[in-house]
């Protein structure tokens, strides 16, 4: 289906409204939202009006528009937010149209945030209740205006597949109840279905946004054509926060379809034709950077600070029993791991188009923050918010890149000097080198035995707080909520614990959110760490865990269903091993094993993936496990290869030679198992990325007792045979 | 200069300097923007179409390089037998997730059919490892080449 265009939030109010006196109608409602902090714009004008949130447009030929509050970027949003909506409205699925909601925090702020945000894995946890109101609301009114025109008993009417009827047989479609129904007032605490008369969610029902993306028609950010459109391409100072000092443009204007060339303090940009010109044109300009006063920042010198800053305590996060207590007695083991910075890299580069014009500014472009990206446009541009149109696309991959604003900006900041429409493409190497980077962490865990059990554990995170930047309301007391998110939500019975948070900021890089976010630190320490404890204690890695999840029956559920499905304690070859990684993360209970073989030279060959999955109900099961196996190839990915290094100041890495990606070659069988549940809905798009790294660094210390402590692997350092 | 080529059975005209890759031609200059830009250096595959029939790499093959040669993109693949095909098991096995690599794994995965009509495992490995998905479809894009392959109904 094709996916139609939202308009900003005033120009989308009037049409609402139109709509609805035109003859359609639309539901207005509140959302219980739940804001961390203040809106980041100012209300707009429907403010004490109508106020609404609105989701669901049906106009008289029966048309059903359903607009989206969350992007879709790959992970099935557009077909499992339309499921709950049309479940509870008893609509007919394959007719139902969608649309991308437009900037609006009022509207279309996401309920946990507070603020229009598509991130954490929280898309369906969030709007599971708020879209099955919005839908069964619109249901009954449908239903009352039916029956007030037949003038019968509402409880003698039915809904389905977009039509109301009564038990003498009538019938009237939803497009012929429009209008009158949107003079129905919406009930109060409607009824919702009971799981067990669901007749969409929990069924693999066919996404809504692949069809165009078989045939060329779909159309992403960077694909936005407009009439007089140009193309441009931007180089940033190599060093973080480094400025132009002198461009020499003249071999440069020389190139055929180099129309403009933009200097700006940080940036510079050459306008064309088409994007090669473009291309050909940066390549072709001599620029000096003033280089600035991170010219000698190394990675060397990030982690030397890392390190050292680790040793001091950090903010508490959580705290049970006697930590003290906990780790006088019993055999202790205090261990490390450490985390490297990940680019992005989602397969659409960073872009955004922006025709600037002395009163308003519309902007192109596939984000994973519409109000962020319309209020930073305002800014960059001068003028108000109100004046800025963002028009949002589906995204080529957002994994937390498109959480920022940063391209947007540098785009605008360049259509001051553009007249008409311009189209502002990152080449990869920009991509990779000024991305905003997974950071670095260190994670230090210090436990006690005894019984074979955990009695204490002290687990202390340090790294960047993202939160204290992005969303300030998140990093509170020195804790950053995101970066302990899976230590304080730790899995194992453990009578003496403390988890802590210590913000170290490194030096130059900047710090942003990256597929899996804080728990993906967290369960690649945790998970590594239990299976020293395991060996530690002279226990398989999974009856160890076992014995301390009696009263957590979730996870138990999770991990005998996967021991059982991956073949665990099944006999090997030589250098083959399994490892298993146990999760809390998102709300979901995931349990995941990797088998893989390790040559004498510390090469890894992926042999099979198993993961069981227990994410209460799954709105799309086939979304579920298409999201774990996409999720384990992103984690391996990072595992086996990703690492941002910086030197002079410099990220090293430039594009797909030396910032690798799994490849269908190395891929290996990948079994998910979903668990079937009747408790709400959890978290699934990051959970996959999340579970790889622990499960396969846990294969490899199975198949070779070499236990890594770094990420990405080192192939090395295994080759090297040195065991613990 | 003009230049006149054959693109998904149509002539197309425009006026382009001979060393600008086609990716940007089609893209840039004739709207054909589902055809992907990646990488740029013929490492990731999203700019995969067909030339004479063969898969290259659009992002670093040269207008002037094409010569006279039939231009086939994803926009014209579904017109090919193997290309409906490929499309039509994408779907039913969704594969897709974000999609902006697919049209570069359509295009090779239907050259791979198109040469070698009964791939194995191997012939799947060798042909599509050129093609990064970062949403990592793999599995679903190994599975739906051998539902291509034997048309099987969803």
């Amino acid at each position: 289906m094709t996916v139609v265009q939202g308009k900003s939030a005033s120009i989308a109010r009037r049409s609402l409204l139109s709509a609805g006196l035109a003859g359609g109608f639309v539901l207005a409602f509140h959302l219980p939202v739940r804001a961390f902090n203040e809106p980041v714009q100012p209300p707009d004008e429907t403010a004490g009006k109508l106020a609404p949130n609105a989701f669901i447009r049906i106009d008289q030929s029966g048309k059903i528009t359903l607009v989206m509050p969350q992007v879709e970027m790959g992970q099935g949003v557009y077909t499992s937010l339309p499921m709950i909506l049309a479940e509870e409205l008893d609509a007919d699925f394959s007719q139902v149209t969608l649309e991308h909601a437009p900037p609006s925090d009022k509207l279309y702020g996401n309920p946990v945030f507070g603020v229009q945000a598509t991130g954490n894995s929280n898309s369906v946890r969030a709007w599971w209740k708020p879209l099955r109101v919005a839908g069964a609301s619109v249901r009954a009114m449908l239903l009352q205006a039916a029956a007030r025109q037949w003038q019968v008993d509402p409880a003698s009417c039915v809904t389905s597949n977009s039509e109301v009827m009564h038990q003498s047989g009538r019938r009237l479609s939803y497009g012929a109840l429009a209008l009158a129904a949107s003079s129905e007032v919406p009930p109060k605490d409607v009824p919702l279905k009971d799981p067990k008369d669901f007749v969409l969610i929990g069924k693999p029902l066919k996404r809504l946004d692949t069809p165009d993306k078989v045939n060329g028609k779909v159309v992403y950010g960077i694909d936005a054509m407009l009439p007089g459109l140009k193309f441009a391409t931007l180089r940033k100072c190599p060093v973080f926060d480094g400025k132009v000092a002198r461009v020499d443009d003249s071999a440069a204007r020389k190139i055929s379809g180099v129309r403009t060339i933009v200097v700006l303090d940080d940036l510079v940009a050459v306008v064309g034709d088409h994007t090669w010109a473009a291309m050909k044109g940066l390549d072709a300009l001599v620029i000096d950077w003033d280089e600035g006063p991170n010219a000698g920042v190394s990675s060397a010198e990030i982690w030397r600070d890392l390190r050292a800053a680790s040793e001091s305590d950090g903010a508490v996060a959580k705290s049970v029993g006697d930590i003290k207590k906990g780790l006088a007695s019993g055999d202790r083991l205090e261990l490390a791991y450490e985390l490297p910075f990940l680019a992005h890299a989602t397969m659409e580069p960073v872009n955004a188009t922006v025709h600037l014009k002395s009163d308003s500014c519309e902007i192109w472009t596939g984000t994973q923050v519409m109000t962020r990206v319309q209020s930073e446009a305002a800014k960059a541009a001068g003028l108000p918010i109100e004046k800025v149109i963002v028009n949002n696309h589906l995204l080529g991959g957002g994994f937390g890149r498109k959480l920022e604003a940063d391209m947007v900006v540098a785009a605008v900041r360049i259509a001051k000097h553009v007249d008409g429409p311009v189209k502002v493409i990152w080449t990869r190497e920009e991509d990779i080198r000024h991305d905003i980077y997974r950071p670095v962490y260190r994670d230090t865990i210090a436990a006690t035995l005894s019984g074979g059990k955990i009695v204490g554990w002290k687990y202390r995170v340090s790294g960047s707080s993202v939160m204290a930047r992005w969303f300030p309301a998140g990093f509170a007391k020195g804790v950053d909520i995101d970066g302990v998110d899976s230590a304080i939500d730790i899995p194992y019975e453990i009578p003496n614990l403390q988890v802590e948070f210590l913000r170290a900021e490194p030096r130059a890089v900047p710090t942003g959110f990256w597929r899996g976010v804080g728990p993906n630190n967290n369960v690649f320490a945790i998970e590594s760490f239990m299976d020293e404890l395991a060996r530690k204690a002279g226990k398989d890695p999974i009856d160890f865990r076992r014995s301390m999840l009696a009263s957590r029956p979730r996870f138990l559920g999770a991990l005998n269903l996967v021991a059982e499905k991956s073949n665990w304690g099944e006999p090997l070859p030589a250098r083959v091993g399994r490892g298993v990684c146990l999760q809390p993360s998102f709300a979901s209970f995931i349990a995941t094993v990797v088998e893989a073989e390790v040559d004498e030279f510390g090469e890894i060959n992926l042999r099979r993936i198993t993961s069981a999955v227990d994410t209460g109900i799954a709105v799309n099961p086939d979304t579920v496990a298409a999201q774990l196996q996409g999720g384990l190839i992103f984690g391996l990915t990072a595992a086996l290869y990703g690492e941002i290094t910086i030197e002079k100041g410099r990220v090293q890495q430039s594009n797909f030679n030396d910032y690798r990606m799994l490849r269908i070659d190395q891929t290996p069988r990948i079994d998910v198992h979903v668990i079937k549940s009747g408790e709400t809905p959890g978290g699934i798009g990051e959970t996959g990325a999340t579970a790889g790294p622990p499960a396969l660094r846990n294969a490899i210390y199975a198949a070779t007792g070499i236990p890594l402590r770094r990420l990405p692997i080192d192939r090395a350092l295994i080759a090297e045979g040195r065991k613990a | 200069m003009a230049t006149t080529l054959t693109i998904n059975g149509e002539r197309k005209s425009f006026d382009a300097p001979s060393d600008m890759p086609l990716l940007w031609v089609l893209r840039d200059l004739l709207g054909m923007t589902g055809t992907k830009y990646g990488c740029g250096i013929a490492q990731c595959g999203a700019c995969t179409v067909h030339v004479d029939g063969k898969p290259v790499r659009s992002c670093m093959l040269t207008v002037g390089a094409v010569r006279d040669r039939p231009v086939t993109t994803i926009e014209g693949i579904g017109a090919t037998p193997n290309g409906a095909k490929v499309q039509k098991a994408w779907l039913d096995l969704e594969v897709i997730q974000c999609g902006y690599c697919q049209s570069g794994q359509i295009m090779s995965a239907t050259a791979l059919l198109n040469t070698i009509p009964n791939p194995d495992d191997a012939d799947i490995d060798a042909a599509m490892a050129g093609n990064i998905c970062r949403c990592g479809t793999y599995v679903r894009i190994r599975a739906a080449i051998k539902q291509a392959v034997f048309g099987r109904q969803s």
